[in-house]
This record gives structure tokens, sequence and C-alpha cells, in this order.
């Protein structure tokens, strides 16, 4: 599973996922998947429900633990990399500006106790206006609707300023000019030669707009040029991948796989 | 002519003047409801206003085996109150973050259990006056050690409460974006439990378990109705609560009733004021709605 990608460029920061599986209770949801995504590469990760797409994500930013394998990010650090999960667990009751939740994406300058510069205000302001959302910097979360929402996350993703950016169904729900606005943000981060990662569903999307494809339906079922990963072949093959666990299932037996399945 | 200066006077500061009971029973009130006033905005604001319930029924075994071993002892009842309230939340909190049980359910197992246990406790050990005294506190008998000791636990607690304040607000909003910048959430979690229980083992000296609960939670849901940011919630709750002591105690010196249950309907009363009145969402604002909207 080798990138057929012209950028071949060597870099610290290759992700590299080497036999990777990721169980719930004993049961694969990511199954011994191997591959690598190259230094400001940008894929799609798309494949059916209950594929495995948002596990694979979540492990790459360091929520899940591996049942079996690993992911080395070689000499990228925590802080170069960033992620918006897909149900955003956000309790959008909470009283908090959007100015101060941007601001958030400074974390790692600020910590919990370094104060918020003059500098840091006006990145903060100019990322709310690059997501369209001039003259919102002291409402309450609570007040906006779904689509500003997800703006202003882009806007904290985009103050992170990260090498790496993991995106769980970025444009779920959004209106079209929503979705093209966050799009542009996105092939921004590309032209500036981030890694960017992103689960998606909408496939007239991923072939006019994303190089790369990593088709999952638990098991990788193809990774490269985004036209050859979506090839017809490939897309029934993903669909006929059973969704359902199965509690009699017998142990795996592949290589290093016995270790996958205890507990 | 009526000397208006005398009957203020008279009514509002001739008791704190004359008694020092009053004067201490005034400052465990003030301090007790500067801490409650922010512990008790974040429970809200969680959504855990009944879990400062269940820590305060866990605060009575522990009190229960202090006093059997050391009598009426103030910092061993003090102590046991402590760690018998903090275990039960920690294991509470525990479980949660472990199984997948709900926050509230273990909550409501752990303190069913410390609170039989600490009946239990009290009972076998001897007289019934005691349970009464654990479950409604004295205000008035507060003794300058007491006061000394409620002071320094709000004082911890805000100091506390200061330290984690931003972890905690991510914690709280955002606990996904927290553990992908590689913020300790449970640990900040934890550490804002402990301090509900101190806030509540300060409480429970002046209050009582029963009571103590009434001062974390009034003001904060009273504050509510008021504003709308974190912060100024929480310095209105710490206001109203010190206004509920304050009041509560000159209710009771005025109409000779017990003082405890008198702090708490003042912040009751504080309640269904703001309930009908305040300027958010309060029952004027639903039954009467604004007749004009702006154009954008």
């Amino acid at each position: 599973m080798m990138f057929k990608n012209s950028v071949m460029r060597p870099s610290p920061e290759v992700i590299e996922i080497n036999n990777l599986t990721l169980a719930y209770q004993g049961h694969p949801a990511v199954h011994h998947v191997t591959g690598r995504f190259l230094p400001g590469s940008l894929t799609a990760i798309v494949g059916p429900n209950g594929a495995g797409k948002s596990t694979l994500l979540g492990a790459l930013s360091g929520q899940l633990q591996a049942a079996e394998g690993s992911i080395h990010f070689g000499q990228a650090s925590k802080g170069m990399l960033a992620y918006l999960p897909q149900q955003s667990s956000i309790d959008r009751e909470f009283p908090v500006h959007v100015l101060d939740v941007v601001l958030l994406g400074a974390w790692h300058e600020i910590k919990s106790f370094s104060r918020v510069t003059e500098r840091m205000r006006a990145r903060a302001t100019e990322a709310l206006a690059a997501v369209g959302l001039v003259g919102f910097e002291r409402r309450f979360i609570g007040e906006l609707s779904v689509g500003q929402l997800q703006r202003v996350l882009f806007a904290r993703l985009l103050m992170q300023d990260a090498a790496i950016i993991l995106l769980d169904e970025p444009f779920n729900a959004l209106d079209t000019r929503t979705a093209d606005d966050l799009l542009q943000v996105v092939l921004t981060w590309h032209r500036e030669a981030r890694t960017v990662i992103a689960v998606l569903h909408d496939m007239n999307m991923v072939r006019a707009h994303f190089p790369q494809t990593l088709l999952l339906a638990r098991e990788v079922i193809a990774w490269g040029e985004s036209t050859q990963a979506l090839a017809p072949e490939n897309l029934l093959r993903a669909r006929q991948t059973s969704e359902y666990w199965d509690e009699r299932a017998p142990w795996c037996a592949r290589p290093n796989g016995a270790k996958a399945v205890r507990g | 002519m009526v000397d208006w200066f005398a009957l203020v006077y008279g009514f509002f500061l001739q008791p704190f003047v004359d008694y020092g009971f009053m004067r201490r029973a005034l400052v465990a009130c003030l301090a007790i409801g500067a801490a409650c006033g922010p512990i008790g905005t974040i429970l809200v604001l969680r959504r855990m206003s009944l879990a400062g319930d269940a820590i305060a029924h866990a605060v009575l075994p522990g009190a229960a085996v202090g006093f059997i071993f050391f009598g009426l002892s103030l910092p061993a009842m003090s102590i046991g109150s402590f760690v018998a309230a903090a275990l039960m939340a920690l294991l509470a909190a525990a479980v949660t973050r472990w199984t997948s049980q709900k926050e509230d359910a273990s909550f409501a197992s752990f303190y069913l259990i410390t609170l039989a246990l600490g009946v239990m406790l009290i009972a076998t050990s001897g007289s019934k006056v005691d349970l009464l005294h654990f479950l409604f506190g004295s205000v008035l008998a507060i003794d300058s050690p007491s006061l000394l000791l409620i002071v320094g636990a709000s004082s911890l607690t805000l100091v506390g409460l200061s330290m984690i304040w931003r972890p905690l607000i991510v914690e709280c909003f955002d606990p996904i974006f927290l553990r992908s910048v590689g913020g300790r959430g449970a640990v900040v979690h934890q550490l804002f439990m402990l301090m509900v229980v101190l806030t509540l083992v300060s409480a429970f000296q002046a209050l009582g378990t029963l009571m103590a609960v009434g001062l974390l939670m009034l003001p904060a849901t009273a504050a509510r109705f008021w504003c709308a940011g974190v912060v100024t919630r929480a310095l209105l709750a710490a206001g109203l609560g010190a206004l509920s002591g304050a009041g509560g105690l000159l209710i009771s010196y005025h109409a000779n009733v017990p003082s405890g249950p008198a702090i708490v309907l003042f912040a009751g009363g504080l309640y269904l004021v703001s309930l009908c009145l305040g300027l958010r969402d309060s029952l004027r604002m639903i039954w009467f709605p604004a007749s004009q909207h702006k154009e954008a």
C-alpha cells in the first residue's frame, strides 16, 4: 500500500501506521491496517458506516489505545497535531464567548496560567475573519447556528497552527455555502504543506479536491490516488464488508493477531 | 418623629454589635457563601446539582466516626467528614470513568451506602440529640477555632479553584479538545470534586449536612436568572450566598427561629424572586415576552 505521490521529499513527519488493530471489547473496528500518510498530503478517509473511520482518526489523535500494532509520527510532537471530532463533545449551553473558544487554539502557549497576549487576541480575531465571522467575538456559543459553530471550530484549528490536522466529517449537516467556505480553508492548509486527513462521505467532493483516498471497511480496501482508490470494484468490495459483531467469531489468527483479540 | 436611624441600626447592626456569637456566625456565613458561589455555579453548569447533595450525605459517616472516637471534637469530626466525603466522591467519579455507568447513578449508589452507614454509626453510638446536630448544624454555636477552620477551608477552596479555573472551564464545555491538547481533564475534575467536598465540610460545621447544600446550590441557581457569563454568575452567586447568611441570621435572631433553616429559606426566597423577576429566562420574560424585536 504505497503512495504513488509525486511529492516524495523525505521528512520527519511521515505518519506510519503499522499493522494497527483497534478493538472495542475484543471486536476489531479497525483490523490490521498498514500504510502511511506523507507530509503535506491531503487524504480523505471514506467507507461505509461502521467501517472504523472515526476510530482510526481517534487513534491518530491519541484518544484511543491500539489493541495491536502502532502509529509513528516521526519527529512530530503532540503540539503539532490538531483534531476536530465528529459529534462535537461541546456543551453548547455552556456560556463561553466565541473569541475565548478560538483563543483555546493557543493552548500550548497559554496552558493553565499564562496570560493571553494582545497578539494572540489579534490572531484569533483574524482567524474568525478568515472563516467569515467578523464581529462574532463577544457572542456566546449557544447563540450560534450549527454552521456558525463549525466555523468557530475551524477558526480554533487555524489558531492551533498545527502541522497535522485531523477532521472527522467536518462538513456534515452544513449548507453548501458553509461547506464551500470551510473546504477552502482545508485547501489552503494543503497549499501550506500541512498534512490533512479528513473523514468524508461526499464522493464528489473527494474526487474533486482530495488527491489521496484511504478506502476503509475495517480493513484497508484501497489506499492511494483518489481516482484509483474509488474505482467501482473497490467501492463494491467496501460495501460488502459485514458491519455487525459476531460474538462467536474465532480469535484472529493472523501473524501477531493473537494479542488483539484478548480481553 | 420616628428615629429611622435607630430603627435600622437596631434591626440590622445591633445584634452583631452586641453578641459575639452573632458576629462569628456572620463571618462564617460570608466565608461559606463566598466559596459556595463559584463552586455551585460550576456544579449547575455541569448538570451536577445533585452531586452536591450526594456528597453532603457522605459527610455524615465521617463526622460520626470522628464523634465516636473523639467526642464533640471539631478537628476530628472535620477530618473524618472530609476523608469520608472525599473518598465517596473519588470512588463515584472513578466508577464513572472506568465503567459506562453515568455519574448520577454512581453518585446515587455511593451516597445511599454512606448515608445508611452514617445513620447506623450515630444510632449505635449514643444519644439521639446528636443526630439532629449533625443534620442541621448549629451556626450560632461556632467558636473561634471552628471559625478559623471554616474561613481557612473556604479560602483554600477559592485559591485552589483559581489554580484550575481555565482547564476546568475547558473540561466543562469541550473535554475532548482538552484531551487532544494534552490537558489532564480527569485530574482537574477530581480536584474540583475535592473542592466541593471541602466547601461542604466547612458548611457542615455551620448548617449541618442537610442545610449545607442549600447555601451551595440556591444562590447559584438564582444567579442564573440574572447574568449569562460564568464569572459574573459565580460572583453574583457568592454575593447572594453572603446576603442569605446575613439575612437568615437576622430573621433567626429577631423571630427566634432556628438559624440554619432561616438562612436556607432566605436563599430560597432569593431564588424564587430571581425565578419570577430575573433579567434572563425568568417567568416574567416567558409570560410577558417583549412585543418588539430587532431587525437583525
